[in-house]
This record gives C-alpha cells, sequence and structure tokens, in this order.
C-alpha cells in the first residue's frame, strides 16, 4: 500500500469520521436526528452543492478558483426561467439543455480570459461573479420568474422518483459525483488536470495542452453550475435574480476544501469532495433543530470550515517526516 | 568505444550556435555522437555545454545550425519533439509532477489517443515496474513523487527515457546531488544502457567521474568546442588547460592599498553537507577571492557568515572578537554587508522606485521616531546615485526598469549605506556588461581602499585575478588552495578547483 494512498484514505477517513461523530452528538441532544426522515432533509440540502462542488473541484485541482459559480448558477436558471414564461407550451427538459448551455457558454468565458490574457482566475471570476449578477438583473428586469411559470414535471423531480421515493435531484448529484469520478480517473484529460495543478511549469514540456485542459475545467465549471441552477428552480420552484446562486461558490468552496483539495492544486479526490458536501448537509440540517437561530448560522458554518482545516493540518503535519513538507518545484 | 570504427553517428551537429538577446553564448559547434557512447561534455560554467545540451533536447532553438539523428535532417523544436526522436534530458534537480504517481509520471505526454481515452492503470503500473525492474532500483511505481530522493527522482526519469526508447539521453551534472553510493548505482546504469547500444551525454564538473565513466570527451570554452577527443588520450592536466587556455584579458591594475588589521576571521566552518572546515582570514583593505565551480560551496559560506543558514559549527571573529551570527540583523549589526548573486531573487524589490530600494537598508535614518522624512529619504538616495553613477530616467522609477548593472549598483548603494566594514559580493558583475563591469571594478578597488573587508565570490577567472590579493579556491565544500597575488593563475585556480583523481578525497 503506497505512502500516499494511505494518507488519502485517513484523510477520506477523517472526515467520514467527524460526520459520524458529529451526527452522534447531535443525536444524542436530539434524537429524532438519527432517523430516515432527516437523512432526507440532508440529502435534500446537498445537491446542487454537489453538483457545484465536483465543478469546483476540477478548477481547484488545475490549481485556478471560480468564484463566479452562483452567478452563472442564477444566469442560467435565468435564462431557462424566462423561457419557460414566454413559451409555457415548451418541452420542459430543455430548460436542462439552455441551462447547461448557458452555464458553459460563460465558464468558457471565464476559460477564455485566464487562458489568453494570462490574467490569475481569482480575479477573472470576481469579475464575471459580479458581471454575470448584473446580467441576470437585466435579461430579467430584476423581476422574479414565479412558481406558476416552473413546470411542475420540473418541481416533481425534487419531491420524488419511483425509487423508493428518493427524489431525482439527489440521484443526479451522485450520479454526476460518479460520472466526474470516472473523468478523472480513468481519462487522459482528468489526469492531466490534476498534472497541470501539480507542476504548471512542467506540464507544457511533457505535451500537455494547457490552454484546452484550462477551458475544459472551467467550462465544465460552467456547465455544472447551469445545472444547479434548473435544479434550483426545481427545488425551490422559482428563480430570482439577487437570491438565486447567492453565496453558492462559497458554500461549494468550503465543501471542496474541507473534502481535502488542495488550494494549491494537483491534489483532491471525488469521494473526499462528497464526504465534504455531506459534512455541510449535516451542519446546515443541525442548526434549526438545535435550535441556533438563523443569524448564527453563517458564523457556526464559518467555523466548521476552519475547524475542518485545522484538523486536516494536525493530521498531516503529524504523519508528515520533517524535511518531507518541502515547496513544490 | 566505437572510437575510430566507421560506424554511423547517432546525431551528428553542424554548425549550432545560439544567442542570447544578441549575445552568442555557443558558436558553431560541430559534434558527432555515435552509438553506444557515454560521451562527456566538460567546460567552465557558461562555456556553453548545457546550452548544447538543451538544444539538444529542444528546450532552446538554435539561431543556426542543423542536427541530423540516423542520417535524416531533424528540427527538435520543443522537448515533446525530442523525446518523440528518442532524445530525453534529464535534469539535475529532475521536473516532476510531485502529485501524480511514479507511474504516471513515466507515460504522462507519451500516450497518444483521444482525450477521453481511457487510462490504462493496470498496463501502465505492469510497464513501470517492469522499467524500474530492467534498472535494478527499488521504487514503488505506485506512490507519488513528492518525497522521493534525488536519486530515485532521477531514476525514475531514466525510466521515463526508457519508457519511451530514447536512444539519446542527456545527464546534465546528476552526480552533484547524489550520494557516492547513489552515484555508483547511476554508473552501474549508464553502463548498462550503453551496453544496449544507447547514447548517453553526461555533462560534469568532475574529472574523476568523467574518467571512470566516459568513452569520449568533448570540451567547450567560450561558447566554442575546442577538442572532442577519447579520454584515455588525455591527462586530467591536458583537460584543465584545454578548459581555461584563452587569453587572460587585464581589466584592471589595483591601486595599491594598505592592509590592515584581520577583520574577519574563520575558524573550522562547517555546515553538514555544504561546507566543511573552512579556515581563513580577510584583512582591512584587503580584497580577498573566493574562487571555484559553481556548487563548490562558497555561496553557503557567504549565506553562513550573513547569518541566513548559519554554520554548525566553527568559529567567526570579527576585529578580533569571536561572534554568534544567528541571523542577518547581527551580521549586519556587526558591520557586515552581503550582496548576493540572485539579484531577482535575494537582492531588489523589483516593483519599488530605485529610491525605495536604496533606503531600505536604513530605515532609521530616513525615518527619525518611525516616521519617514520623504526629503531625508530623496537626499540619501540622490547622494547614493551620484557617487555610485548610477543611470536612471528619475529616482522614482521602479527598479526593474533598471539595466543588470545599474540594479546591481543601487543593491550595493544600499549596502553602503550602513557603512559595512566588512562587505561580501557574490558574483557581482554577473550578467553585466564589460563597461559597467569595469566602473565595478574601480569601486571595488576604491571601497578596498577606504579599508574595508572585501570577500569576492567569483567564477570569472580574470576578475579574480585582476582584483584580489588573495584567492581562496573551493571544490566541493572544502578550501583547497589559498593562493597569493602572483602564485594565482588561471591554471593553478582550475587545477585546485576541479575535482579530480586523486587530487582530495570526496566526502561521503
Amino acid at each position: 500500500m503506497s505512502v500516499l494512498r494511505s494518507v488519502l484514505l485517513r484523510r477520506e477517513a477523517g472526515i467520514a469520521l467527524m460526520i459520524v461523530l458529529f451526527c452522534l452528538a447531535v443525536g444524542s441532544y436530539k434524537p429524532q436526528f438519527l432517523t430516515l426522515d432527516s437523512l432526507r432533509i440532508i440529502l435534500l440540502l446537498t445537491p446542487l452543492i454537489m453538483i457545484g462542488a465536483m465543478g469546483q473541484m476540477l478548477v481547484i485541482v488545475a490549481r485556478h478558483v471560480d468564484l463566479s459559480m452562483g452567478s452563472m448558477m442564477a444566469l442560467a436558471a435565468m435564462a431557462s426561467g424566462m423561457m419557460f414564461r414566454y413559451a409555457p407550451e415548451i418541452w420542459w427538459p430543455l430548460g436542462f439543455v439552455l441551462s447547461i448551455g448557458t452555464g458553459m457558454a460563460l465558464g468558457l468565458v471565464n476559460g477564455l480570459l485566464v487562458t489568453i490574457f494570462r490574467l490569475p482566475a481569482i480575479i477573472v471570476t470576481l469579475g464575471t461573479l459580479n458581471l454575470y449578477r448584473g446580467l441576470t438583473f437585466i435579461v430579467s428586469d430584476a423581476k422574479q420568474i414565479d412558481r406558476q411559470y416552473v413546470p411542475s414535471a420540473l418541481k416533481a423531480m425534487s419531491q420524488t422518483s419511483p425509487i423508493l421515493g428518493i427524489p431525482w435531484i439527489i440521484f443526479m448529484s451522485f450520479g454526476v459525483a460518479l460520472l466526474t469520478w470516472w473523468f478523472v480517473m480513468h481519462t487522459r484529460v482528468g489526469r492531466q488536470i490534476y498534472a497541470l495543478g501539480s507542476n504548471p511549469v512542467a506540464a507544457p514540456l511533457r505535451g500537455i495542452n494547457v490552454t484546452k485542459v484550462t477551458l475544459i475545467v472551467f467550462a465544465i465549471s460552467g456547465a455544472l453550475s447551469g445545472l444547479a441552477g434548473i435544479m434550483y428552480a426545481s427545488r425551490w420552484g422559482f428563480v430570482n435574480p439577487s437570491n438565486t446562486g447567492n453565496g453558492f461558490e462559497f458554500q461549494v468552496i468550503a465543501a471542496v476544501v474541507i473534502g481535502g483539495v488542495s488550494i494549491n492544486g494537483g491534489v483532491g479526490t471525488v469521494l473526499g469532495t462528497v464526504l465534504g458536501v455531506l459534512l455541510l448537509g449535516c451542519v446546515a440540517a443541525a442548526l434549526p433543530l438545535l435550535g441556533i437561530p438563523g443569524t448564527t448560522q453563517s458564523a457556526i458554518y464559518g467555523m466548521v470550515i476552519l475547524v475542518a482545516l485545522l484538523i486536516d493540518r494536525v493530521v498531516r503535519l503529524q504523519g508528515q517526516k520533517p524535511g518531507l513538507s518541502g515547496a513544490r518545484v | 568505444m566505437t572510437d575510430g570504427i566507421a560506424a554511423k553517428p547517432l546525431l551528428s551537429a553542424r554548425g549550432i550556435s545560439k544567442q542570447f538577446a544578441g549575445v552568442e553564448v555557443l558558436g558553431g559547434v560541430d559534434l558527432d555522437l555515435m552509438p553506444g557512447e557515454i560521451h562527456a561534455l566538460l567546460g567552465e560554467n557558461g562555456a556553453g555545454k548545457s546550452t548544447f545540451a538543451k538544444i539538444v533536447a529542444g528546450v532552446h532553438r538554435p539561431t543556426r545550425g542543423t542536427l541530423t539523428l540516423n542520417g535524416a535532417q531533424v528540427e527538435v523544436t520543443n522537448p515533446i519533439v525530442a523525446q518523440r526522436l528518442g532524445i530525453t534530458l534529464i535534469h539535475q534537480e529532475p521536473i516532476s509532477f510531485p502529485d501524480l504517481s511514479v507511474a504516471e509520471n513515466l507515460v504522462l505526454g507519451l500516450q497518444d489517443g483521444a482525450p477521453l481515452s481511457r487510462v490504462p492503470w493496470a498496463k501502465m503500473e505492469r510497464e513501470a515496474r517492469r522499467l524500474m525492474q530492467l534498472l535494478g532500483v527499488d521504487i514503488d511505481v505506485t506512490r507519488t513523487m513528492r518525497g522521493l530522493s534525488i536519486a530515485d527522482q532521477q531514476m525514475a526519469e531514466i525510466a521515463r527515457a526508457l519508457a519511451s526508447d530514447s536512444r539519446l539521453i542527456i545527464m546534465d551534472e546528476p552526480t552533484a546531488p547524489l550520494t557516492p553510493k547513489e552515484v555508483a548505482t547511476l554508473f552501474t546504469i549508464a553502463r548498462r544502457l550503453r551496453d544496449e547500444g544507447r547514447t548517453i551525454i553526461f555533462i560534469s564538473h568532475r574529472l574523476e567521474e568523467v574518467r571512470a565513466l566516459c568513452d569520449r570527451v568533448t570540451i567547450f570554452r567560450d561558447g566554442a568546442k575546442v577538442a572532442t577527443d577519447s579520454i584515455t588520450n588525455l591527462t586530467d592536466d591536458d583537460i584543465i588547460r584545454l578548459m581555461i587556455g584563452r587569453p587572460l584579458k587585464e581589466y584592471m591594475h589595483k591601486i595599491g592599498t594598505t592592509i590592515g588589521d584581520v577583520a574577519l576571521k574563520v575558524t573550522g566552518l562547517g555546515r553538514a553537507g555544504l561546507f566543511y572546515d573552512m579556515t581563513f582570514e580577510v584583512r582591512r583593505g584587503e580584497i580577498v577571492g573566493l574562487g571555484g565551480l559553481v556548487g563548490a560551496g562558497r555561496t553557503d559560506v557567504a549565506r553562513a557568515l550573513f547569518g541566513i543558514a548559519p554554520a554548525d559549527n566553527g568559529q567567526i571573529e570579527v576585529n578580533g572578537r569571536p561572534v554568534q551570527i544567528t541571523d542577518p540583523t547581527q551580521a549586519i549589526g556587526l558591520g557586515l554587508a552581503f550582496v548576493p548573486e540572485d539579484r531577482a531573487q535575494a537582492g531588489i524589490f523589483r516593483t519599488l522606485s530605485v529610491e525605495h530600494n536604496i533606503s531600505a537598508a536604513v530605515p532609521g535614518r530616513i525615518a527619525p521616531g518611525g516616521v519617514i522624512r520623504r526629503a531625508l529619504e530623496r537626499a540619501v538616495a540622490e547622494q547614493s546615485v551620484a557617487r555610485l553613477s548610477i543611470r536612471l530616467a528619475s529616482l522614482r522609477q521602479p527598479i526593474g526598469e533598471l539595466s543588470g548593472g545599474n540594479q546591481q549598483k543601487a543593491i550595493l548603494a544600499r549596502w553602503l549605506l550602513t557603512d559595512p566594514q566588512i562587505l561580501i559580493l557574490d558574483e557581482p558583475t554577473r550578467g553585466i556588461d564589460i563597461g559597467v563591469k569595469a566602473e565595478f571594478y574601480d569601486m571595488i578597488g576604491a571601497l578596498a581602499a577606504d579599508g574595508r573587508a572585501i570577500l569576492l565570490i567569483s567564477s570569472e577567472l580574470p576578475e579574480l585575478l585582476a582584483l584580489c590579493d588573495r584567492v581562496l579556491v573551493m571544490a566541493e565544500g572544502r578550501l583547497i588552495a589559498d593562493l597569493p597575488r602572483g602564485v594565482a593563475t588561471q591554471e593553478t585556480i582550475m587545477q585546485a578547483a576541479v575535482p579530480r583523481s586523486g587530487a582530495h578525497e570526496v566526502a561521503a
């Protein structure tokens, strides 16, 4: 068993352990937390973040970051919402096509700005975070897409399915995770994302088309934001230009980082990210149950992230011999 | 080996030249590399051997000249093309993807196929294991590169060369970071590869290694090839003469100065793995050169004296008093100044103005009470600029816009403001044009005449000979010679600087 693999396993086992301990702790105060019902609540809280986290994971592994996810999600959802409002008779699954396509186009713009002009992704996506949000207001004339316009078949996807009554969007989010796992572990481009993030200087010397890989990563991040957007319409039944996707990117980045994806690039697994998302979901589900007011939720979220990072840091420092931690080449 | 036999060369270089920013660093090199030989490239620092190797490996494009591989002319436009042609360059510090597994590192960039084609993990790992077995090294191919020793990373690089079935493997100073045992393993493998008919270019400073391993040598000097011969036809002295045999250029004659008391005395100074048992002294008014090849440990000694990476053992005395120097602030307090070689990294604040760069050394003087007085700062900077005749458009200009020589002057100006009594200069004239160089030499001479003690690290022999009262020569972390003016010549310095058979023991 290789050293790395066991470290990673420990890392993922560590998050799993945190989830179990957290649930047991909450459950000892409020036994109803340990029921199937609350599992359903947790799972329903996570699909959007899960899908966003897969895209963000790829971007961060490539040593970039995508701050514009929430705005891409809003603009993509708004595009579909307006289509539903103007053409109520349209075949509703086209909403998925339009939303994902819009997201992908917006992601490509991010990618092009990063690759052509060699701008840092954090600046580019900070810019488009505001730009795309602004465009959402402009195209929607700052008006919400109300419940009556969102097709009921779309809304039903978040309610149930023929399989044990588990809503479709939960299956979809795990499906996306599985696809991402296949993509990063079994395709050449997937591996090149890790190589690029691991050593951007060496990557072109080894025949990696850095521009192409970077564009792909941002396009996927955009497309998955678009998917999250149409799922938002399904889950909540409306699209609002200021609320939809607001702060989404930060929840997503938190989940990814808790899941052990290194902000320095090159390191991160789908399993770790999934566990990071679930841990956030557990915390989000537990807070109202524990009677913690909504006003403190943000602070608690932030603390969870910092605690997870601290635990990770301590575990890693202990698992490492001195001198091994070395700066990257 | 195949020398003399009418075998067809694997690679023929004809008229290979290279210019960097208009300066010719390599001129008209012709060289034939035979299949199944280990060919050493030798030369002083900057003689052009690494540039030549990098052109063959596609890292640099030649300005002129052609490469012929197996009888067909080839354009090696980048390292990937080189690898496809069967040419692999192994860097001294291997470039790898630290987060990927060893097996992935071996094949990355080699696989063809659509972007979404599958990664054959099992096959990849099997192949990697086979290559490691072939090399006779025990490396777990599923672990990540991060944390592998340099030697193991080199082995992985060699395995990568084999994965692409390279016929020409270039090793650029591979032994420098290795222990003697690792060197022995590397040599065994190199010989085995040669016996399979592959060609190896071996770049090294160590004559004893070249003698132990190589079949033929090519010697470079001042960007040109001066000789190619079988190693058995050349003595160590021949090789050294060929390496340095350029006409001595006298830049300046040092003004006579009175040499005073001992300013800096070092006894038995050492830092494990870098340098050992250094004992020397520098007197007021004296310029002492520190010569040797790159990697001999000269800079490490300077860093230890300045407290950046303090010595583990030995003693430092400043003006006759024993002192402990564990960080640069102490060194500055004791009147030391260190102008490092790498301006970009250790010397300048690139985006700040010349003025701020100069005044950075004396915050106390320009900011009495903690508040910077602009007028004071300006006056201090103007004085320095005038004194060192720094050429600039404006004091507010970012220092990064100045030429290398003027940047270097600005850094020197900064240190002179602290009025150091002991000045350590590390390659002060590297990358500076000849005109500014002469100014620098005058300046260094004047500083010594003022009664300062100067320790000058330089790889340029004429510079050492022209400026220094004495030249200390280091090789492989040890002080080999202490040559007074008159005894120091290009020959005596190089004799001491080049580690070679029987000259001294290599530390384990």
